[in-house]
């Protein structure tokens, strides 16, 4: 890429025509479901407090904040959709463009799109059945759904469970099984070691012949959704992969105010831990909680990605009109 | 020598990996959404050629290697070492059988090299795409074909053997492509 090419796309005008038919598509979804289309700030006061998502930063000035006021880009729409919830919306969906810094490579971009609704009175079974309705939507040939816990994930490709093996037999296992470099690598919480299975040796093989749901992730993974008592105890989460790439990230939705709070506050223990920012936790979502929210479930769906595999392209730079490199 | 974040890696990032110099091929950012990311790299231990996996933890550091490529111009061989010079500076360095490897059958004197060094020694030598090399032995062919089909053997100064066709013969000078190791034309006379 020369200096003097760098204005031109970096998707071709084809991919740009089949981005907006899909978005058109989409938006036929929900229209038909009748689920409302809503917007929400890109820039809050509050950020994420998840340890694993960096925001970036943004500096209002000006009429009501002559000193500044500092504010985050959204890396999800999901605090204020979860207000409108509150706030009686009944069924939301929104398509936005999220940030998430220090996020870069062949599936990630820095500035991305999400797809996230949410359906009051679902729990996260009946939203995967949407999710797959959407997908066969949008697809030639309607693709097979498999569902999978995240532990049968484990027991069948690696023989442990996630639930229960500690640190050194994690560590073990990636070794075992030939992932270059485990030996030395420095990871002090279960969950990474997890991720660094997870990504390396079960993720490539998801979702090969169509889609598969891994759902009932460990607790300590739970996020913003909730935990289901029981022998181990598990989150309602779930995630789709299609052709080995993670696609969305779904909740049967904590609507535990006070469960809430300890769950930021825990995580901001974690940041101060490793040396991170601390995020101020977003007090609004937490007084809608308090409020009320209804019992719902609720998805973010990377729409980049699922572009790239709707047409076949293994880089996300092909899918986007600017990649951040011409942005 | 400096060190780089995994923020750093892109592909010829030269560092060090279990004591050897090694070059970034391949680097690929891996992270489920709410979890760990990874750098996933392939890398060429330069001192072996051999390309090997790794998974760094994002952001963790890694020792650079001083590592970089110069011209240098091919003096001789000792029968231990092989030794160049840098003919701006006139500096010279010896390389080991290790690093010339299989490029010593196209050295040829006052060719000029393309050679990695790290810390100031040769670890590679990659001869010219072409050179020109006479011939010491072949079967005198047959005069007058000039189909080129078949060929015969040739052995030329360096001790390199090529496919030549039938009408060269002993003496003359050819043409080699040593990415090939085959014959390319004869040399012009000049």
């Amino acid at each position: 890429m020369t200096q003097s090419d760098t204005w031109r796309p970096s998707a071709s005008l084809g991919m740009i025509r089949a981005r907006a038919e899909m978005l058109s598509r989409i938006r036929e979804f929900f229209r038909q479901a009748g689920v409302l289309e809503v917007e929400s700030p890109v820039c809050s006061r509050y950020g994420v407090t998840d340890p694993a998502i960096d925001s970036f930063a943004a500096r209002y000035t000006g009429p009501g904040a002559a000193q500044g006021l500092d504010l985050f880009l959204q890396t999800s729409p999901e605090f204020p959709m979860k207000r409108l919830l509150a706030a009686g919306s009944g069924p939301i969906y929104q398509l936005c463009k999220v940030f998430r810094n220090g996020e870069l490579g062949r599936r990630h971009n820095p500035e991305f799109s999400l797809l996230e609704w949410y359906r009051p009175g679902y729990d996260h079974h009946w939203l995967m059945e949407e999710v797959a309705d959407l997908i066969n939507r949008l697809v030639e040939t309607p693709l097979p759904v498999e569902k999978l816990t995240y532990g049968e994930a484990f027991e069948q490709t690696l023989g442990l469970n996630p639930h229960l093996a500690g640190i050194d037999p994690l560590r073990r296992c990636a070794i075992e099984q030939g992932i270059s470099g485990a030996g030395e690598l420095i990871i002090d919480h279960r969950d990474g070691w997890l991720d660094l299975l997870l990504s390396h040796l079960i993720e490539p093989g998801l979702g090969e012949n169509g889609m598969t749901f891994l759902y009932d992730y460990p607790a300590s993974q739970a996020a913003l959704a909730r935990v289901r008592g029981g022998t181990p105890a598990v989150a309602e989460r779930f995630e789709l992969y299609l052709s080995g790439m993670e696609i969305a990230n779904g909740f049967h939705e904590l609507t535990d105010g006070r469960e809430q709070r300890r769950r930021f506050v825990e995580d901001n223990r974690r940041r101060r831990e490793s040396g991170r920012p601390v995020i101020p936790m977003d007090e609004s979502l937490l007084a809608a909680l308090a409020a009320g929210m209804p019992a719902c479930a609720g998805v973010a769906l990377g729409i980049d990605r699922l572009l790239m595999f709707l047409t076949g392209c293994n880089d996300i730079r092909q899918v986007l009109a600017f990649d951040i490199s011409r942005a | 020598m400096a060190s780089y974040s995994t923020n750093e890696f892109k592909g010829g990032l030269k560092i060090m990996m279990d004591g050897d110099p090694c070059s970034i091929i391949e680097n690929e950012f891996v992270k489920p959404g709410k979890g760990q990311a990874f750098n996933r790299v392939k890398i060429r231990n330069l001192k072996t050629g051999r390309v090997l996996e790794k998974t760094f933890k994002s952001g963790e550091s890694v020792e650079g290697a001083d590592v970089h490529e110069t011209d240098l111009q091919y003096l001789y061989n000792d029968g231990e070492f092989w030794h160049f010079m840098d003919p701006q500076s006139f500096e010279q360095v010896s390389a080991d059988q290790a690093a010339v490897g299989e490029s010593a059958k196209w050295l040829k004197e006052q060719d000029s090299c393309l050679v990695t060094l790290w810390n100031g020694s040769p670890i590679i030598v990659e001869p010219p795409k072409f050179v020109v090399l006479n011939i010491t032995d072949t079967d005198p062919g047959l005069k007058g074909d000039t189909s080129g089909s078949g060929g015969k053997p040739a052995t030329l100064e360096t001790g390199a053997v090529v496919r030549v066709p039938l009408f060269v013969q002993i003496g003359e000078a050819i043409k080699v492509d040593t990415r090939t190791g085959e014959y390319v034309s004869r040399a012009k006379e000049d």
